[in-house]
């Protein structure tokens, strides 16, 4: 089997490799080691990783399967952490100084899951600071390469995560999503990333960004790959009061059986979406070519109105940053941090830990969010913006009274150039635009790539469904995947 | 116009700038306000807030004790201890 | 309303209480008293990244329980809301409290003020409650020559906050509220309010006003109020301030100031102008908690009688007077005691006062009319005395068998050797004798030796007949019944 082949196997694929013993765990992830090694350097999609553990996981599993006691499909697959998830005696930096050397005490509720599923956790995954951005430019360890296109950003926050699999260093990553940081960063490398319905997967674990938006997602080859990895870390958790009793089926069978069932859906394209100024050439032209497919298998395409999108993004950015405002408080130099040296009392250790444990971005951020939740500005912009809120869920639930599933673009234009737009915030925070309403309504939504911009530049298009209904887009993602490979394509690294 | 007093925000929030930071943040953060401004463009009068995403509620656990992990794990990451708690300069009442 | 130098006092107490609980209010670390340092914590305590809080289903029917005792609505529903500040003892640097929709609304307390004496009941009246919510405690700062050290044991233990309306006039009825407070509570078994322990806490509002007026005076907010005699004596010397403030010209300006027990004087802490902003939006990592009406009478019914209520149905039911139905009403133990006594034996009056007085003592806690000091309080298990033990006592006593002094002996050795009173009386030989034939004989003898009595007695001196009874009992070692002695004496003196 030639190494560098394997390396963009979808991880279904070679569970099912692993499971007639054409591969073992240990070759896989000697094999996932060595790219690693050769390629982090350029993309800088790691922070750090732990070959030697990873390899006696992979001894472990191989060990399991001999003796009939596989834990499951997916055990031996490697899957790797953006470095906000915890695990258990492993640094947690969230891309961070102020957390440069904080170990974690503690496994995830998901890391939980997937390692009593047999899976190899390893590594941790560049980000933007406590998941504040979206092209992984903010991180104190340096930003990471988009694997098609060194000089340009693979998007974020989740863009480590993306980059990685983009890359080939490990079949399976695992990101987080607050107002599209995973799928964007999926779309920007040509990739499957998913954001699950709020509550169906724990955030016990999970570094908290904006409590009400937050969701970890898996970023995958293939649609059955996804599927597979939601199997595994889906379910309500005791120890996360946010997180929904919704049952969790077979996803990755019930998606198979709702295709043959044939019966053709409904996708609504929000009028307001499409009119957009902002949106590049190249990703109307991929759109245009999406929804001929649909229509060419059968499939409606209607138009919706989602009359309060010209709204969602200040709504967004109030919410997100009063709650980040909020769960940050708690990194102060105090119990675990970093801490200043040049502090003299108690106050000072405050105000000099957090000036310097927090870069430019994250700073920003709880400013604005400080602001938003103080004192005679509470009512007209926080309670506002969750009021807003409300309008846009109504909006959603109306549309969906029309239509099954509802077709955008996941973003306005492909990966930029690095450097090109962390000097404005604003500009950055418009990116957004197509991707922050499934975190504000809490509907579950997934990216998947359909074609290239020019200078090779993935784009993605995005489904949304209405809540717990994973199987729905995961069914409409894989009737596009069936006539179409740019799934299969991978930078030449 | 909404104008963001930084100084104040920021002593709220517990984080030392800098001057250049101060202004920088200040101009940053003075347009993203103004694009805000366009929440007030609505009426939600209304509206109830999303508190929450999903209708839960009575989300309970039993009153039943699970030993902690110890002052030594407490105090893992701990910048200063001292005799099993945390160690911090003086706190001027 | 006792004004002072020509000036009303207008008082309100925030008074936080912790509940007892097994484990933490958000978290299932186990909670308890005592512990070393840093012992009860794990990640959810440390606010360490990542982790949420779970509600304690068991805190939240406490509190919901005191709320039905004292009278308060209990709302539909009821949520949580994160409070903001930044402090060493806490680890989020937010609070995880209530805001705008706590689990108890309004609601008041019974209090009783002193009395003209210590024998008579004083007046009663109702404070009115504005709301009561539960919330998480901090941890424990101690300071040190070179900083401050932070134990994380209390951090996160559930404490329900009581707040009153501004409806305490003076620092003698704040001290009877929190008394009655107290027993309210130790009586339910929701805390023992130990504030040494920290397990209850008291902040007051104090403003005052000319007599006669209406408008209330600008408050101020007195803390470290480390016991309910120093809530007392914090409010009084803080209201004579005030008043030495205003008239000599100056004004009262909003602040907080802090109470030191030592020097008995309060200090400036902080104005109005340094307050905080607490940024209050509801957590959104915990859900609103529906209180239905079938959950809310599953709580009404495993409630006691409270203190004041079952002290009016002794003096009632049992005649017992006011002094010692105070004592023991105070304890839910010394009250059950008491009701299992007299079961076995119908003399109330008798057992209240063996228990008010005698086993009180033997306690080491002063006696009925005194004031009970905090933290005083032992169980009676620890005596070794079961209630039909006390009962039978008593009735020994009722038949005659024993006198009261000689029951006082008896009621020592059964605390001393856990045996019965028949057993111990045995043993030390203590039995009255009410055998009138072996008195008669005694009798005779004392009146023939003691002729100058008996004259005097005859003559119509009431009082001398006791000396005729003093050689009795002396020539009985104490043992004959007095009653019956009596008796048998006038009998041979011929009189009535």
């Amino acid at each position: 089997m030639n190494q560098d082949s394997l390396a963009y196997f979808p991880a279904s694929k070679l569970a099912r490799l692993l499971a007639s013993g054409e591969l073992t765990s240990v070759e896989l992830s000697r094999s996932i080691l060595e790219r690693t090694e050769r390629l982090n350097p350029q993309v800088n999609a790691f922070l750090g990783w732990d070959g030697d553990d990873l390899m006696a996981q992979a001894e472990a599993s191989d060990n399991r399967r001999q003796e009939g006691k596989a834990l499951g499909f997916f055990d031996g697959i490697p899957v790797a952490l953006k470095n906000n998830i915890a695990i258990k005696g492993s640094l947690l930096t969230c891309g961070s100084r102020m957390l440069e050397r904080f170990v974690s005490p503690y496994d995830a509720t998901v890391v939980e899951r997937m390692k009593a599923a047999g899976m190899l956790v390893w590594g941790r995954l560049n980000m933007d600071e406590f998941a504040m951005g979206s092209s992984t430019e903010t991180s104190f360890f340096g930003s990471t390469a988009n694997p098609w296109d060194l000089t340009r950003t693979p998007g974020g926050s989740s863009g480590g995560s993306a980059a990685a699999l983009a890359a080939g260093m490990s079949p399976i990553t695992l990101g987080s999503d607050t107002g599209g940081s995973i799928r964007q960063p999926a779309a920007f490398c040509g990739i499957y990333g998913l954001k699950p319905t709020y509550g169906r997967v724990s955030r016990y674990g999970l570094v908290a960004f904006a409590s009400s938006l937050d969701q970890i997602g898996p970023f995958g080859h293939s649609v059955e790959d996804v599927a597979r990895m939601m199997e595994v870390i889906c379910g309500v958790d005791p120890k996360d009061s946010s997180s929904y009793p919704a049952p969790v089926s077979p996803f990755h069978a019930e998606l198979e059986l709702a295709l043959s069932g044939g019966r053709p859906m409904v996708l609504g394209l929000p009028i307001e979406y499409f009119k957009a100024d902002g949106l590049d050439p190249a990703v109307r032209r991929a759109m245009d070519e999406v929804i001929a497919y649909y229509k060419g298998i059968g499939w409606q395409i209607k138009d919706v109105s989602l009359p309060n999108s010209h709204l969602a993004v200040p709504t967004y950015y109030v919410i997100a940053t009063a709650e980040a405002s909020s769960n940050l408080a708690r990194f102060d130099g105090i119990r675990y941090t970093h801490r200043s040296e040049s502090a003299a009392d108690a106050v000072d250790v405050y105000f000099k830990s957090r000036g310097e444990g927090f870069g430019e971005e994250v700073k920003r951020r709880i400013i604005l969010g400080t602001f938003v939740l103080s004192s005679g500005y509470h009512d007209a912009y926080y309670l506002k913006a969750q009021q807003v809120r409300t309008l846009i869920r109504n909006d959603f639930a109306k549309a969906f009274g029309e239509v099954d599933l509802v077709l955008t673009p996941t973003t306005p234009s492909p990966a930029f150039v690095r450097g090109e737009r962390i000097t404005d915030p604003l500009q950055m925070y418009l990116n957004d635009i197509y991707t922050i309403c499934p975190n504000l309504t809490g509907l579950p939504a997934i990216s998947v790539p359909c074609g290239f911009a020019l200078e090779n530049l993935p784009v993605g298009f995005q489904l949304i469904a209405p809540h717990f209904e994973e199987v729905r887009l995961l069914t409409a993602a894989r009737a596009y995947e069936r006539g179409n490979d740019w799934h299969t394509k991978h930078p030449a690294l | 116009m909404e104008h963001i007093d930084i100084g104040y925000t920021a002593k709220l929030a517990r984080l030392e700038l800098s001057a250049e930071e101060q202004e920088l943040y200040s101009a940053q953060l003075g347009r993203i306000l103004e694009y805000f401004h366009v929440l007030s463009s609505v009426d939600t009068s209304a509206v109830d807030p999303t508190a929450h995403a999903n209708p839960l509620h009575n989300v309970l656990r039993e009153d039943v004790a699970v030993s902690g992990f110890g002052a030594q794990q407490a105090l893992a990451n701990a910048p200063q201890q001292r005799e099993d708690q945390v160690l911090v300069p003086r706190v001027i009442e | 309303m006792a004004s002072v130098d020509g000036y009303d006092a207008v008082i309100g107490l925030e008074v936080h209480v912790q509940l007892g609980t097994e484990s933490k209010m958000f978290t299932d670390a186990p909670y308890y008293f005592g512990a070393s340092p840093n012992e009860l914590t794990n990640p959810v305590v440390m606010g360490m990244p990542g982790t949420l809080p779970v509600l304690n289903k068991r805190a939240i029917e406490k509190t919901i329980q005191v709320g039905l005792m004292l009278g308060c609505e209990i709302p539909d529903v009821s949520k949580w809301d994160r409070k903001h500040y930044y402090y060493p003892d806490m680890p989020k640097n937010y609070q995880i409290s209530q805001y705008d929709q706590p689990l108890c609304l309004g609601g008041s307390v019974e209090i009783e003020m002193d009395g003209p004496s210590r024998n008579v009941m004083g007046e009663h009246r109702r404070v009115s409650l504005t709301r009561i919510h539960l919330e998480e405690d901090v941890g424990k700062l101690t300071h040190v020559a070179d900083g401050s050290l932070v134990d994380y044991n209390r951090a996160g233990a559930p404490l329900i906050e009581i707040v009153t309306e501004p409806d305490l006039f003076s620092p003698e009825e704040a001290f009877a509220f929190l008394t009655s407070l107290r027993n309210t509570l130790q009586n339910a078994g929701i805390s023992d309010c130990d504030m040494e322990k920290g397990q209850m806490r008291c902040d007051a509002n104090v403003s005052v006003k000319p007599v006669g007026t209406t408008k209330l005076g600008t408050k101020v907010e007195l803390k470290n109020l480390n016991s309910i005699s120093g809530v007392r004596n914090g409010l009084r010397y803080e209201i004579e301030r005030q008043i030495r403030e205003l008239k000599s010209g100056a004004s009262i300006v909003q602040q907080t100031r802090r109470w030191d027990a030592e020097a008995g004087v309060t200090s400036l802490m902080r104005t109005k102008e340094e307050a905080q902003d607490y940024r209050y939006f509801p957590d959104p990592d915990l859900m609103p908690v529906r209180i239905s009406e079938e959950w809310k009478s599953q709580l009404a019914e495993g409630l006691p009688e409270l203190p004041f209520d079952r002290q009016r149905r002794y003096m009632a039911d049992y005649s017992l007077p006011y002094t010692v139905t105070s004592v023991l009403c105070t304890n839910r133990g010394l009250s059950s005691f008491f009701e299992e006594a007299i079961r076995h034996h119908n003399n109330p009056l008798a057992i209240a006062n063996l228990i008010a007085n005698d086993l009180l003592r033997e306690l080491g806690v002063a006696s009925a009319g005194s004031e009970i000091g905090e933290g005083e309080r032992r169980s009676l298990d620890s005596l070794g005395i079961s209630a039909a033990g006390v009962a039978e006592l008593v009735a020994m006593v009722d038949k005659g068998v024993l006198s009261n002094q000689m029951a006082k002996e008896v009621l020592s050795g059964m605390i001393e050797t856990g045996q019965s009173a028949e057993t111990v009386a045995a043993a030390k030989g203590l039995r009255q004798s009410s055998d009138t034939g072996e008195i008669e004989a005694i009798c005779r003898q004392a009146v023939d030796e003691n002729p100058k009595a008996v004259q005097e007695f005859l003559a119509g001196n009431e009082k001398s007949i006791n000396a005729i009874k003093g050689r009795v009992m002396k020539a009985t070692q104490g043992k004959a019944n007095p009653a019956v002695v009596d008796q048998v004496l006038r009998k041979l003196l011929g009189v009535p």
